[in-house]
């Protein structure tokens, strides 16, 4: 016994050594998988953290815009009209930063032809039932759209 | 009851109710997250998105808003949410048997809406919003090597950018082609339902600007969301039902055609 | 965007996957494939390439110690690749493949290198001039027996690791084909056959590669060539090939006779986009030419001169053959829409990370590396010619 072991001698310590590596390999690890992993599932949880408040808001969203008595006039206008299910940001861009301090951030000046045309130039892929649908040149005959039409009343 | 008894009864119950909220809030106190304590509860959600394809206009406006929202590299084939539109010719009578292909353009990603096309008469033509599917059975996270992408217990696919390996597995996964890898950061991107915004008790950037309602963000776990109509009231489909990927992108209207 | 034909899915029309982890695939298969003729004489008793065992082994590791060098030079974030060892995800088959990778690199391949090279590395640690000894010092373990019964252990041992080592030589190889053909997002990929392809074809570089291999080292070294020898592994890669063939063609078939939804597509882009590196190429020059070649010499009783032109030619051609068997797979396969409505092309840069350059030096690397093996652990010491004293 003691001469096959002395014979293979290489072996054993062939065998530790790889014991070692792995054993090192278990100390590695424990030092650098990331805190909270595979909580919920094979994850890093911090990552529903990180992306939840990491992730600045550009969109105030529809409901910023009438409250604390700032615009509540439009958004009553809109409210009875055909345009009550449009978003305001829709057309006036991104305004979080505005209804967070309406001072240092401006709502920028809209270009009305591109604007509107967007949804009403006259497509034949837009579905059956969208009649709000022109042909915008011949029906604005050189007019801006504004000129006749109020975006925050239009059926008046 | 004497006065004493009261008192012990209601610090009691007080005690128990704030140690009950308090051992939820501690594990984020301990990590020096006081911030991320109960506000949203994530088994609370499982969110999906309905898009009505008889609704969509497309305008792109949810494509703008979402590459502003998040901060998209500004390059189409950076998309975390497109609009394509199909146009499918109608079938000759004179040669019934001749294959009969769709033509899809998506124009920037459908971002500056789409210029009128001519087509020939008879054509069938709509816009279809693409953007991820929020998979249950997502693809995508099940071959991604280490987890960085997975899904959420609230049901949004979500990307850890900090521990992305850049493999890229995951774009060739996605039968949507919905991903992308962020040059900016060499990890893997995508759609990520908002999530910053939907935990916070408001709506997704697409469905805020959308004219028409064609994007409705749902929970389908709360039963008042009006999803659960939706779902019931409209013949509904997901996109490559085939692959059983358990999209919860639910659409209606959604032609054959569409892939 | 230029190049794009059709309609592709706005992140589609840029590719994902470039000629590095073309190049991937390529390497793993040549160390399969080595090591896989290695074990034909050890496990199987094809005594007549025993000449080539060591040189296969060394070949093997060669190329296993370059292979993961085109995925770093792919990933978007090389530093935390030591990732997949810390959090593998159990379902993604290529976080599995990273410990298959280390087990055949580490348990299969350094420890039979190791014990089939002792009583010579025993010999140089006691020998040896310089730094060299205590390189092979530190080999020894610190055991200096080479005693007969020290050695049959160790044959013992080494004959176990290689009955452990034709399996894992599958896994490795096979494993590769799975991550490619477990995306059921990508039907050119999506097939269950393509881990037995990409295994059998890694089967035929490796034989190839290693035949090349031994009539240069035996130019270089002097060493007569061993015909029998030559010819045993030219008859290997022949069944290998035939094998191979066959089950490229059966998906072929079978994908032309099912023609479901992607056929079209498909088929559109191997007779346009494909055509010159698949039809032409992979096919044509690169497995039907060197099967005609290597059929003649099965079949017609030829000279040993005409035979090793024969075999080297089959055998290039063959290298170059499989490397295109990659490309049209990990290339071909982003080349179409999943919409299957349109088509993109792959722009190969030059000098960047993921460009020509760097392939080609990736390809030339294993064979540096293999000549310091060599000279750290000649293969046929015992038939160099006598040096002068």
């Amino acid at each position: 016994m003691a001469q096959v072991l002395s014979d293979a001698k290489h072996l054993v310590r062939l065998a530790l050594l790889f014991l070692a590596g792995f054993l090192l390999f278990l100390v590695i690890r424990a030092f650098f998988v990331p805190p909270g992993f595979g909580e919920f599932g094979h994850f890093r949880t911090g990552t529903l953290q990180d992306v939840r408040n990491n992730t600045p808001l550009h969109f105030g969203g529809r409901a910023s815009c009438g409250e604390a008595d700032c615009h509540e006039d439009v958004t009553a206008a809109l409210a009875t009209d055909s345009h009550a299910r449009v978003g305001c940001e829709s057309c006036h861009g991104a305004l979080a930063a505005h209804a967070a301090d309406p001072e240092i951030a401006k709502a920028a000046t809209l270009d009305e032809l591109d604007l509107c045309s967007r949804c009403h130039a006259l497509n034949p892929a837009r579905p059956e039932g969208y009649t709000q649908q022109v042909d915008i040149e011949p029906h604005r005959d050189g007019a801006a759209c504004s000129e006749c039409h109020d975006a925050h009343e239009p059926s008046s | 009851m004497n006065l004493d008894r009261r008192q012990f009864l209601v610090e009691g119950t007080a005690f128990l109710l704030l140690t009950g909220a308090a051992t939820r809030a501690w594990p984020f106190i301990e990590q020096g997250r006081p911030q991320d304590a109960p506000g949203y509860d994530f088994s609370q959600h499982w969110w999906a998105m309905f898009i009505d394809i008889e609704k969509c206009i497309g305008c792109g406006r949810c494509v703008d808003a979402c590459k502003v929202e998040n901060n998209v590299p500004p390059e189409a084939y950076f998309s975390r949410t497109w609009v394509e539109r199909y146009i499918i010719p109608p079938i000759d009578p004179e040669d019934p048997m001749a294959e009969i292909l769709p033509i899809v353009d998506s124009p920037n990603a459908g971002r500056d809406g789409f210029p009128p096309k001519p087509t020939v008469d008879g054509s069938k033509s709509f816009f279809v919003p693409k953007m991820c599917n929020h998979c249950a059975d997502s693809p995508c996270t099940q071959v991604c090597p280490v987890g960085a992408t997975f899904r959420g217990p609230d049901g949004v696919v979500l990307v850890d950018k900090t521990y992305c390996l850049g493999c890229r597995y995951c774009v060739q996964a996605c039968p949507y082609g919905c991903r992308f890898i962020d040059p900016r950061t060499n990890t893997a991107d995508k759609c990520t339902l908002c999530y910053h915004r939907i935990t916070k008790g408001l709506t997704t950037a697409c469905c805020e600007v959308c004219p028409t309602e064609a994007r409705v963000l749902g929970d389908l776990r709360n039963p008042d969301d009006p999803i659960h109509q939706l779902l019931r009231e409209h013949k509904v489909h997901v996109l490559k039902p085939d692959l059983a990927t358990g999209a919860k992108l639910y659409y209606n209207g959604l032609d054959g055609a569409v892939r | 965007m230029p190049g794009v034909e059709g309609f592709m899915y706005p992140n589609e029309m840029e590719l994902q996957w470039s000629i590095m982890i073309v190049l991937y695939p390529y390497l793993t298969g040549l160390v399969a494939g080595a090591f896989i003729l290695a074990s034909l004489q050890r496990v199987f008793n094809v005594e007549a390439v025993k000449p080539t065992y060591r040189l296969a082994l060394l070949t093997a590791l060669a190329f296993m110690l370059i292979a993961p060098l085109p995925l770093q030079l792919h990933l978007g974030h090389p530093e935390r690749s030591f990732e997949m060892f810390l959090t593998p995800h159990r379902t993604s088959a290529m976080a599995m493949f990273g410990f298959v990778y280390l087990w055949y690199l580490l348990a299969v391949l350094v420890i039979e290198i190791w014990l089939e090279f002792r009583p010579y590395i025993v010999a140089q640690a006691q020998t040896a001039g310089g730094a060299l000894r205590l390189f092979y010092r530190a080999l020894t373990l610190g055991s200096y027996n080479v005693s007969p019964r020290a050695l049959e252990i160790d044959d013992r041992v080494g004959r176990f690791v290689t009955v452990v080592g034709i399996p894992s030589a599958f896994l490795l190889h096979g494993y590769v084909g799975f991550i490619f053909g477990s995306v059921k997002a990508n039907p050119w990929w999506s097939t269950p056959l393509m881990p037995v392809v990409f295994l059998f074809s890694a089967i035929v570089s490796g034989i190839a590669a290693v035949l090349l291999i031994y009539l240069v080292y035996c130019k270089l070294a002097k060493i007569p060539i061993d015909i029998p020898c030559l010819d045993t592994m030219a008859k290997y890669l022949y069944y290998a090939f035939l094998v191979d063939f066959s089950l490229e063609m059966l998906d072929l078939i079978h994908r032309i006779y099912v023609a479901d939804e992607s056929f079209k597509s498909l088929d559109f882009m191997v007779h346009t986009r494909l055509y010159g590196s698949q039809v032409v190429g992979q096919i044509g020059l690169g497995t039907l030419l060197p099967i005609a070649l290597l059929a003649l010499t099965q079949l017609v009783s030829l000279s040993v001169r005409v035979r090793k032109r024969l075999y080297v030619t089959a055998g290039i051609l063959t290298l170059a053959g499989i490397f295109l068997m990659r490309w049209n797979v990990v290339i071909g396969g982003q080349l179409f829409s999943k919409s299957f409505l349109g088509y993109t092309t792959y722009k190969m840069s030059f000098a960047t990370r993921e460009g020509l350059l760097p392939a080609l030096v990736l390809l030339v690397l294993p064979l540096l590396v293999l000549g310091v093996l060599v000279w750290l652990f000649p293969p046929m010491e015992e038939q160099r010619p006598a040096r002068p004293a």
